[in-house]
């Protein structure tokens, strides 16, 4: 975009999976704009039935995330100069996901996964027993640290060329997920996770690409984690445990 | 399409397959250098229960190994499953064991 460009041609995609359409808008273009406020303007002033989502607006939330220009990212910390230079956008919704309208993925299958790969709290304790001490400087904890960050918002999910290729692939936000609660000595759900992350769509599916980790808006790499299941589930299969 | 045991399963045929494709490019370089005829060939393999072993343990890895890539391969790109994947996947299987076995009986069994 140059200083003289007024307007930005921005291209939307309309419908569902069953039927699409694209769209064009004049959006009267600002400093310091994002994607998100493109796309809110659009909703505003040209068409209200645009349906699209977000919530915090600070990169908190992760429900914002949408395709521009090809790429999937989180819109409201998106800055047009940065990603459409020219000012010419193409907003679409999610990849790898089906589309309820317009620029609102169906994020059902992505939580369904990732129930699936048990990426769910397991408590060891109950709320009767003293707080357990969790030591920062812990390597094991260290690990898991450094998944804590996700806000689920299906970015890398978007971007894995494996999920594309693989329906039941379960996909690099619930296997991050799961090996960050492999990693916290206050889940007690270990061979269930191993055993949730070893099945047909599991983690062994990953062919290291690493869009995940190179989309991630939170810079996590899901790619080091699932590097880390398909090590702990051999070392399993080591010990006898064909179902990890 | 990879769970844990073909995983582990097309790891530790590579694993097999290493050294023995290095021995396999170390013995194609040294049979050419000085002339070998096919005949001084088989004169060194047929009988030897080494070049029998040798090969016959490559000739498996390499159809389980490449079984289970083709499998992946399939799945995702001609998004393939259930029964005809199970097929593609053992009928590969077979069809390689059954080229490279055929080749190792009659190159190291008198």
């Amino acid at each position: 975009m140059t200083a003289a460009q007024e307007t930005l041609d921005v291209t939307v995609h309309r419908g569902t999976t069953r039927g699409a359409r694209y769209d064009s808008f004049q959006v009267p273009a600002h400093a310091s704009q994002t994607v998100l406020d493109v796309v809110s303007w659009i909703q505003q002033f040209a068409d209200p039935t645009l349906s699209y989502r977000f919530a915090c607006r600070v990169g908190m939330c992760g429900s914002c995330a949408m395709m521009v220009n090809g790429t999937p990212r989180w819109t409201c910390r998106t800055h047009i100069k940065k990603v459409a230079p020219d000012g010419k956008l193409l907003i679409e919704p999610l990849r790898n996901l089906p589309v309820i309208k317009d620029l609102a993925a169906d994020m059902d299958p992505f939580f369904d996964k990732w129930t699936a790969a048990e990426a769910q709290h397991h408590p060891s304790q109950t709320r009767h027993d003293p707080i357990e001490p969790i030591d920062p400087t812990d390597a094991t904890r260290a690990e898991a640290d450094l998944g804590v960050e996700c806000i689920n918002c299906a970015i890398c999910y978007a971007a894995c060329d494996t999920v594309a290729g693989n329906p039941d692939y379960l996909g690099p936000a619930a296997l991050q997920r799961a090996w960050t609660l492999l990693n916290d000595s206050r889940d007690d759900g270990r061979q269930s996770i191993l055993d949730a992350v070893s099945g047909t769509g599991g983690c062994h599916n990953c062919h290291s690409m690493g869009s995940c980790a190179q989309y991630c808006p939170n810079d996590l790499n899901p790619m080091r984690a699932i590097a880390g299941l398909k090590r702990e589930t051999a070392k399993s299969f080591f010990k006898g445990k064909r179902n990890a | 399409m990879l769970d844990l045991r073909l995983y582990m399963l097309q790891r530790l045929t590579a694993l097999v397959m290493a050294p023995l494709v290095l021995g396999h490019l170390a013995v194609m370089i040294y049979a050419i250098q000085g002339g070998l005829s096919t005949a001084e060939i088989l004169g060194r393999t047929q009988g030897s229960a080494l070049w029998f072993a040798f090969y016959g343990l490559f000739v498996i890895a390499v159809s389980i190994h490449a079984a289970i890539g083709l499998r992946v391969i399939a799945h995702e790109w001609l998004a393939l499953k259930g029964a005809a994947l199970s097929l593609l996947t053992w009928g590969a299987c077979a069809a390689l064991l059954f080229l490279g076995l055929s080749a190792v009986f009659v190159v190291t069994v008198p």
